[in-house]
């Protein structure tokens, strides 16, 4: 007995559903085999993207390497979508896009997802969720009694994203803020956020983290000692530490009572930690390995120094600290390495954020190009977006070639030639949109506050934390036994699946649309392609194995879409 | 175990059945599983391991090689205990179980940031920007897995912590993370098996052709971790999970806290036949104020329950064939520094090991009066987990393949410790 009888699938009279000849033709044609890149991909006119396209096309002819084939374009805007907007494209959207048939299409989608109105809020909302993680982490503000108002940062965030400030700007006011942490409190600066909690034990975690995320300089080691593998000394890690010594995180009180009300980030002077306490030279301290002890005061990465004076009233050492960031080619090269990671799925260097000699990077005149570009352009981030949206490497396809298949595997342990697009689970946060925009559950949607409180809870049963003083934390999401149960099982999954009154299957279920018209949207909708022969077979025999009940074999099928690799993965 | 449909098929049964061609693809090791046909002969000597992770960096010197009127002492006493060691007064439930552990003192290692240390420690490789090197978790349990194939539930579980991935080894091998309460969110469908098999089997047939179409390892990964999900949501070993039915006065000796909780349920996943548990317990990384929070938080919280495992696991008979180790990613400086806090110290430590054979009752090497240097033979990482996999009858010739065909010694190269096993 075939598996396919044991498991219940017989009687099957006639095809429920058809599937023409013409389309699987269509299907065998837009999935070759083992082909390349034909012809030069188009630039678009955009000299940045024609600069990227041959910096990345010599490293390919370096290897001897043949790039994939382009990706159909279901597969090129969907992950466009994803990496953008943080959700698969909807149906209509998908359609709208793959009847166009002019040969700049894909810029003028680009275009739109970044500029069009429609989208600046969900622009805005996928940003801010990035960033927010970077800065205070997934859990950062989750806890009872924390410094950190999430809702604060997150307000800072979209409001600065939605009308695009530059990018210097915004890690100008990340590292200058002062004001309270919470929306709604007098003198509200949701900027702030990011350094309440980072003041703790001298600021340690101020001037690591501040070094890593926006310079690319992983410095926390140098806090004890000088660091073995990289240029940077302990003494560094103080002068860096010297600039934060100013600032305090206050807790401030309703009016008569213990309840902390919210948290306050300002700048006092600093009479420095010597016996003297000359505040006209304020200085740190700190102890080498051997027990003695040296001084340190505010001097910048490159070795610039500046008035080394407590007095705020002579100089704000972190306004100083964030123009000599401006100023730091690091600063762009991070922001550049960053940005071309999320798109590509690796970056120049790993981790993203320890660059250096050191640590040397895949493409380093690609990334100082791009660092330098962006740097000209004021550090307007759309238009970087743009640049790597519409490169040659971001379209290739995630299929592998025999060239490429063992030699641009990052995951064999070799370096990134971006000669296909790596596969990549979704993030929990891509997940969770995109599940409702596949079950259009996007109407009716409660403010953004209380949707990104359900987020959170939801997104809650992934975070695990370390234990230690540096908050690090990790996610047991991705690809894990817990994941794959809450997709079978999950409330979120049961809801899309549901098939009361209402609900988006019953809808489908009794649209004017046929069964092929049907079962093609769903897996538009999950896969941004139509199903091939063998998916339209056995959503067949689940039908028959219904007994015919339409609304309950999409079920079966939507379930089996959503928990498969192709719906998970951004691919 | 598993339930059967009514026509006898269990849905181990009916996993095995399908197709997805790279679901068959493992690595080279797990071929090297012989065939044994007495399932008794396999339980009695099955092997396995409890890592008790302390996370953010255990200050050994105040816990097991205290340096009493040192200026870099601290406050602690030693007291004498079960085996031919002192170690922490604040210990003094484990000072009853010491016969059956053995403290290295002479831990020697390198990495003192969190994230490298974690790494270094779980592995016995310092990370590589090329390569994902497998964790304890992973190794052992890939070693070990073959004892048990009535094993249902993921063969490496950890509770209440973050623990380091399966690497190269592949997603097959993650840890299956769960909290101290052990309850496992979504395990329930609600639907009968026949339609949850027509599913499946929509499901499988839609991720092979993904597969097939030559998009890497996290395309049949996935495929790997659909089968093992199958598998747990439907078996009745999932009730080791379960510590709230253990009877009050066994919850109460390892204490009401998670990390009692946590071993209390490691040691019910070693009943059931799991070889590879992680329990973690964080909050070691005492900058300020050290002694205070050890002597009135951590310490007791770890000494209860540590002492509480380890006594049931001897007095089950267990120990024999169980492993512990208890280590974090470093230790903390002998200097005590301004905010009466130690700061992040690798060079001269501890880690304490017990059962699966090894030697207790034993300090192995010694670090100089102060405790700032270690003064016989350093250990390592490496080191430590050669040991291990001794104590776990696994060879130390077994090689990996990596992904990229690199050979890779199981716990690199490290040296087995031998005063654990004369």
């Amino acid at each position: 007995m075939t598996l396919s009888k044991q498991i219940g699938f017989v009687g099957m009279k006639r095809q429920l559903w058809t599937f023409t000849v013409l389309g699987l033709l269509t299907q065998m044609l837009s999935f070759p085999g083992d082909v390349d890149a034909q012809n030069e991909a188009s630039d678009y006119g955009i000299q940045e993207v024609a600069e990227i396209n041959r910096l990345i096309r010599q490293g390919w002819s370096d290897y001897e390497i043949r790039p994939s084939a382009a990706a159909p374009d279901g597969e090129w805007v969907r992950r466009l979508y994803l990496d953008i907007l943080g959700r698969v494209p909807s149906v209509d959207e998908l359609r709208e896009f793959t009847k166009d048939r002019s040969p700049e299409k894909r810029k003028a989608l680009v275009t739109t997802l970044l500029y069009d109105e429609e989208y600046t809020e969900q622009y805005a909302n996928n940003w801010t969720t990035i960033w927010t993680n970077v800065l205070i982490g997934r859990s950062g503000g989750t806890e009872r009694n924390s410094l950190i108002n999430r809702p604060g940062m997150q307000k800072y965030l979209r409001d600065s994203l939605a009308r695009n400030k530059y990018y210097n700007e915004m890690v100008f006011d990340l590292v200058t803020a002062t004001g309270s942490n919470t929306p709604g409190t007098e003198n509200f600066n949701g900027a702030v956020n990011f350094m309440t909690m980072k003041l703790e034990e001298k600021a340690a975690q101020a001037t690591a983290k501040t070094s890593r995320i926006f310079l690319g300089l992983q410095v926390q080691c140098t806090q004890c000692h000088n660091h073995p593998f990289n240029e940077w000394k302990q003494q560094k890690f103080w002068e860096m530490n010297a600039f934060f010594r100013q600032t305090r995180a206050l807790r401030r009180f309703e009016t008569g009572t213990r309840n902390v009300s919210h948290v306050e980030l300002v700048n006092e002077s600093f009479q420095g930690e010597g016996l003297t306490k000359d505040p006209d030279k304020a200085d740190i301290y700190y102890e080498l390995r051997n027990g003695i002890t040296k001084v340190a005061y505010p001097v910048f990465v490159d070795g610039q120094t500046i008035n080394p004076s407590g007095y705020v009233e002579d100089v704000v050492r972190r306004n100083e600290l964030g123009k000599l960031m401006m100023e730091s080619r690091y600063l762009d090269k991070m922001l550049a390495n960053r940005m071309w990671a999320h798109f590509m799925g690796y970056g120049f260097t790993k981790p993203i954020d320890d660059m250096g000699p050191h640590n040397p990077a895949t493409h380093p005149e690609l990334l100082d190009y791009m660092g330098q570009q962006i740097r000209k352009k004021n550090f307007d981030l759309k238009q970087l977006i743009s640049w790597i949206a519409l490169s040659e490497s971001y379209a290739l396809s995630s299929r592998s070639n025999s060239s490429n298949e063992s030699l641009d595997d990052p995951l064999l342990g070799e370096t990134p030639k971006f000669s296909r697009f790596y596969m990549r689970q979704m993030r929990a946060e891509e997940l969770y949109e995109s599940l409702i925009t596949a079950t259009r559950a996007l109407e009716g949607r409660g403010s953004y506050e209380e949707q990104e409180e359900l987020k959170s809870r939801w997104l809650g049963q992934f975070v695990v934390a370390f234990g230690n003083d540096e908050g690090e934390e990790t996610t047991s999401f991705n690809g894990t036994i817990p994941q794959a149960l809450m997709l079978f099982n999950g409330d979120l999954v049961k809801k899309a699946t549901s098939s009361d009154k209402g609900s988006f299957l019953s809808e489908l279920a009794s649209s004017e649309l046929n069964n092929t018209q049907k079962i093609n949207y769903l897996f538009e909708a999950a896969f941004a392609r139509k199903p091939n022969m063998n998916e339209v077979k056995v959503a067949n025999q689940l039908l028959a194995a219904r007994k015919g009940d339409l609304t309950a074999a999409l079920q079966d099928i939507w379930w089996a879409v959503l928990n498969s690799n192709e719906f998970i993965l951004n691919h | 175990m598993s339930r059967s449909t009514p026509t006898g098929m269990s849905r181990r049964h009916f996993m095995s059945h399908l197709t997805g061609a790279s679901a068959m693809t493992m690595p080279a090791l797990a071929m090297g599983n012989t065939l044994l046909a007495n399932a008794d002969d396999l339980k009695r000597r099955r092997k396995s391991a409890i890592l008790l992770w302390m996370g953010g960096g255990p200050s050994t010197m105040d816990i097991w090689d205290l340096k009493p009127g040192a200026p870099t002492g601290g406050p602690f006493r030693p007291i004498a205990t079960s085996g031919d060691v002192q170690i922490s007064e604040h210990m003094p439930l484990m000072a009853k179980q010491m016969h059956n552990m053995a403290i290295v003192r002479s831990m020697s290692t390198r990495e003192a940031d969190h994230g490298r240390g974690r790494y270094y420690m779980h592995t016995g490789y310092v990370p590589n920007p090329n390569i994902e090197h497998p964790s304890y978790g992973a190794v052992l349990s890939h070693q070990l897995n073959h004892q048990r194939p009535e094993l249902e539930i993921p063969p490496f579980v950890t509770v209440g912590g973050g623990s380091v991935g399966p690497g190269f080894l592949g997603m097959a091998w993650a840890p299956f993370s769960v909290n101290s309460n052990g309850q496992v969110r979504n395990l329930q469908m609600g639907l009968e098996d026949q339609r949850l098999y027509q599913r499946m089997y929509a499901l499988d047939l839609i991720e092979s052709g993904f597969i097939n179409q030559r998009r890497g390892s996290a395309a049949s990964d996935h495929q790997k971790i659909l089968k093992k999900t199958l598998n747990l949501m439907t078996s009745s070993q999932m009730d080791a999970f379960k510590v709230a039915g253990e009877p009050e006065d066994v919850k109460e000796r390892y204490g009401n806290t998670n990390f009692g909780r946590g071993c209390l349920m490691a040691r019910r996943l070693v009943e059931q036949g799991v070889p590879f548990i992680e329990v973690g317990l964080g909050g070691w990384d005492n900058h300020n104020n050290i002694h205070a929070t050890l002597r009135d938080t951590k310490l007791p919280e770890l000494d209860q329950a540590m002492s509480a495992l380890t006594e049931d696991l001897e007095q089950r008979g267990l120990l024999e064939d169980t492993a512990i180790i208890w280590m974090g990613e470093f230790s903390r400086t002998p200097r005590i520094n301004g905010n009466a806090g130690r700061d992040h110290w690798a060079r001269s430590w501890s880690v304490v090991v017990g059962g699966g054979g090894m030697n207790g009752g034993i300090a192995v090497g010694e670090t100089n009066s102060d405790g700032t240097r270690v003064e016989t033979e350093p250990y390592t990482s490496q080191d430590v987990m050669a040991s291990v996999c001794k104590a776990l009858g696994i060879s130390l010739q077994t090689t990996f393949t990596s992904q990229n065909g690199r050979p890779m010694k199981i716990a690199n190269s490290g040296k087995v410790i031998k005063e654990l096993f004369s």
